[in-house]
């Protein structure tokens, strides 16, 4: 399908998770939100105030955090466990590996305000590796949402699903591009728009921006398939490889370190199935300097006429 | 086999002895574990299985079992012999402990082991978890009591600290933190590392009630591991590491090491004679 140019009003993506997370917990009593002292940043405030026995705030205690919510899944409970990614993901890994995943609990982990969102902040609270350090861990699908739609299915997806989840979002506004109605499916990509030149591959924060990108191809004649791809893993092998053998040639983009991430997950197919030339865009290996989130993309050369030059070198590449 | 409240204390330290000689053998045949620790916890974990915990081991996930979180999960031997003695999975098993593809490994794995709540192995993580456990209870409005059983040594994770201020926070009166505290980690005595001991007052600091008993002694671990108070309870259990072993009791040098085979004869003599 062929989805018009977004419009331009922007969504912050952790509205769309609380409000399925108050309506799913106003059907289910075994629905918690565990937190760290974060209320405000993960939006748990009106969960609070209609749930305030189901809202556990450990305080500033990642650690802990992440093994009350297995605890509380051993109990029969359904947690969603709300931090910013940075210290979920970063300062709890041990408990996320060895209580979450290796024991397989029944915990669904919501990485708030991941990739750069905090901007200014500083690397500090950049959550830049969290695809990488999740999709290593076994049990553990990694999904980043791409807008406010995706947000809500994938939301009610990881309730209905008994296992871990990690589920990252941002806090950064984005544009609608998925379809109202939309059913979200672990591992599968969708096809935002198509083409045969090249294939221009994103989740989370970088989708839009890679069909702002595939516009500017258009009008210079090239025509490229874009898939929004939340899923890190499992990753759509299919999609991966229906793409290199159909245009010849990827570029990936993401709010996250070149390394270990979705791009890593896709060149990890390309090269064992279908080897054809890609460019991972993303944050280089470094600690980001100075900046909010939306100054880093594009100094890191992931605006959409940055992107654009680059699916432009890659595919002379291809004919090279 | 008989359990629960008509287990009086001589049966209790009977079936420990029991355990004891398995734990040995075990330890022997697979020419791995950490015999010391597991000395230490047998008496404390006999008096959870067979006499304090309300469990079904047919029914291992059955939402109204007490539970336990072996948080010490290197003493896992220990807890499998006490489970298979309990009837949780047959008692010839134990003998493939460590052995390629058996499900009996160096740390407990709630996946593959009937009884197993949680994985555990890296130090400082079942007392969250039981955290978690007890808050699950007070919010769903079930009646289990949960049980985590720390090392001593393992009180040195600062996850564990976070995990005793929000269990006093939540007012968690059905939660039992018990303390191994033989007084020995992995490298050297506990005293001559990072002495957290005493403990007691450091837990009442936070907000808990404490019980100090001889941790071999089944008339005080008993009534401790029963009582109710209004607030979170730790037991602090003074034990020995290598308890009933003499040449191995109270040396650090034991803590993973294998008996040769003289030093099993011994071992297992002396364990007999408490039978």
């Amino acid at each position: 399908m062929n989805v018009a140019t977004p419009p331009a009003k922007l969504h912050d993506c952790r509205d769309a998770f609380v409000a399925v997370l108050e309506r799913l917990a106003a059907e289910n009593p075994r629905i918690a939100a565990v937190c760290n002292d974060s209320v405000g940043s993960s939006k748990l405030g009106g969960f609070k105030a209609r749930f305030p026995d189901r809202l556990v705030n450990v305080g500033i205690a990642e650690q802990a955090m992440v093994g009350v919510g297995a605890g509380l899944a051993n109990g029969g409970m359904l947690p969603f466990v709300c931090a910013a990614s940075c210290f979920l993901t970063g300062r709890a890994l041990e408990q996320v590996k060895a209580d979450i995943a290796y024991s397989n609990a029944n915990v669904k982990l919501i990485g708030i305000s991941s990739g750069m969102a905090y901007g200014e902040l500083g690397p500090t609270h950049h959550s830049i590796e969290d695809f990488a350090w999740m999709r290593v861990l076994p049990n553990l699908p990694v999904i980043a949402p791409s807008d406010s739609i995706e947000t809500a299915a994938a939301v009610e997806w990881a309730a209905s699903y008994d296992g871990p989840v990690f589920l990252r979002l941002s806090r950064v506004g984005v544009p609608d591009l998925l379809p109202v109605g939309h059913v979200f499916q672990p591992g599968k990509a969708n096809l935002l728009r198509d083409g045969d030149a090249v294939t221009l591959i994103a989740n989370g924060t970088l989708t839009h921006r890679m069909m702002k990108a595939a516009d500017l191809l258009a009008a210079e004649g090239i025509a490229a398939r874009v898939l929004n791809m939340a899923t890190v893993r499992p990753v759509d092998i299919e999609a991966v490889i229906a793409a290199a053998q159909d245009t010849g040639a990827i570029l990936t983009a993401e709010e996250h370190s070149t390394i270990g991430g979705l791009g890593s997950a896709i060149a990890e197919v390309v090269v064992a199935e279908s080897p054809v030339p890609m460019k991972i865009l993303g944050v280089p290996g470094v600690f980001a300097p100075t900046g909010s989130a939306e100054f880093l993309l594009d100094h890191f050369g992931m605006s959409p006429a940055a992107v654009a030059e680059a699916a432009k070198t890659l595919i002379a590449r291809k004919r090279a | 086999m008989q359990t629960g409240d008509a287990m009086q204390p001589n049966d209790l330290t009977r079936i420990a002895s029991q355990i004891r000689r398995r734990d040995l053998e075990a330890v022997f045949e697979a020419g791995a574990g950490h015999i010391g620790g597991e000395m230490s916890a047998i008496d404390l974990l006999t008096a959870l299985y067979f006499r304090v915990l309300r469990v079904w081991p047919d029914q291992p996930k059955h939402p109204e079992r007490d539970r336990f979180v072996l948080s010490k999960g290197h003493v896992a031997l220990a807890l499998y012999v006490t489970l298979a003695k309990r009837g949780f999975f047959p008692e010839e098993e134990v003998a493939t402990f460590l052995k390629p593809l058996s499900r009996l490994n160096g740390h407990p794995n709630c996946t593959k082991v009937p009884g197993v709540e949680t994985n555990t192995g890296p130090l400082g993580h079942g007392l969250p978890v039981a955290v978690g456990m007890a808050k699950a209870a007070k919010i769903m409005g079930a009646g289990y009591h949960t049980y985590v059983l720390t090392g001593d040594g393992e009180m040195q994770e600062g996850s564990n600290w976070e995990a005793i201020s929000s269990a006093a926070q939540f007012g968690l009166d059905n939660l039992t933190l018990i303390i191994d505290h033989n007084r020995f980690q992995q490298g050297a005595a506990l005293k001559d590392t990072n002495n957290l001991a005493p403990f007691g007052s450091k837990l009442a600091a936070f907000g808990w009630d404490v019980t100090e008993v001889d941790g071999h002694a089944m008339t005080e671990i008993v009534p401790a591991l029963e009582k109710r108070t209004g607030r979170p309870h730790c037991v602090v259990a003074h034990t020995n590491k290598g308890q009933g072993i003499s040449f191995m009791q109270d040396t650090v040098d034991w803590h993973h090491k294998v008996p040769n085979a003289e030093q099993f004869k011994i071992a297992l003599a002396e364990l007999s004679e408490s039978l």
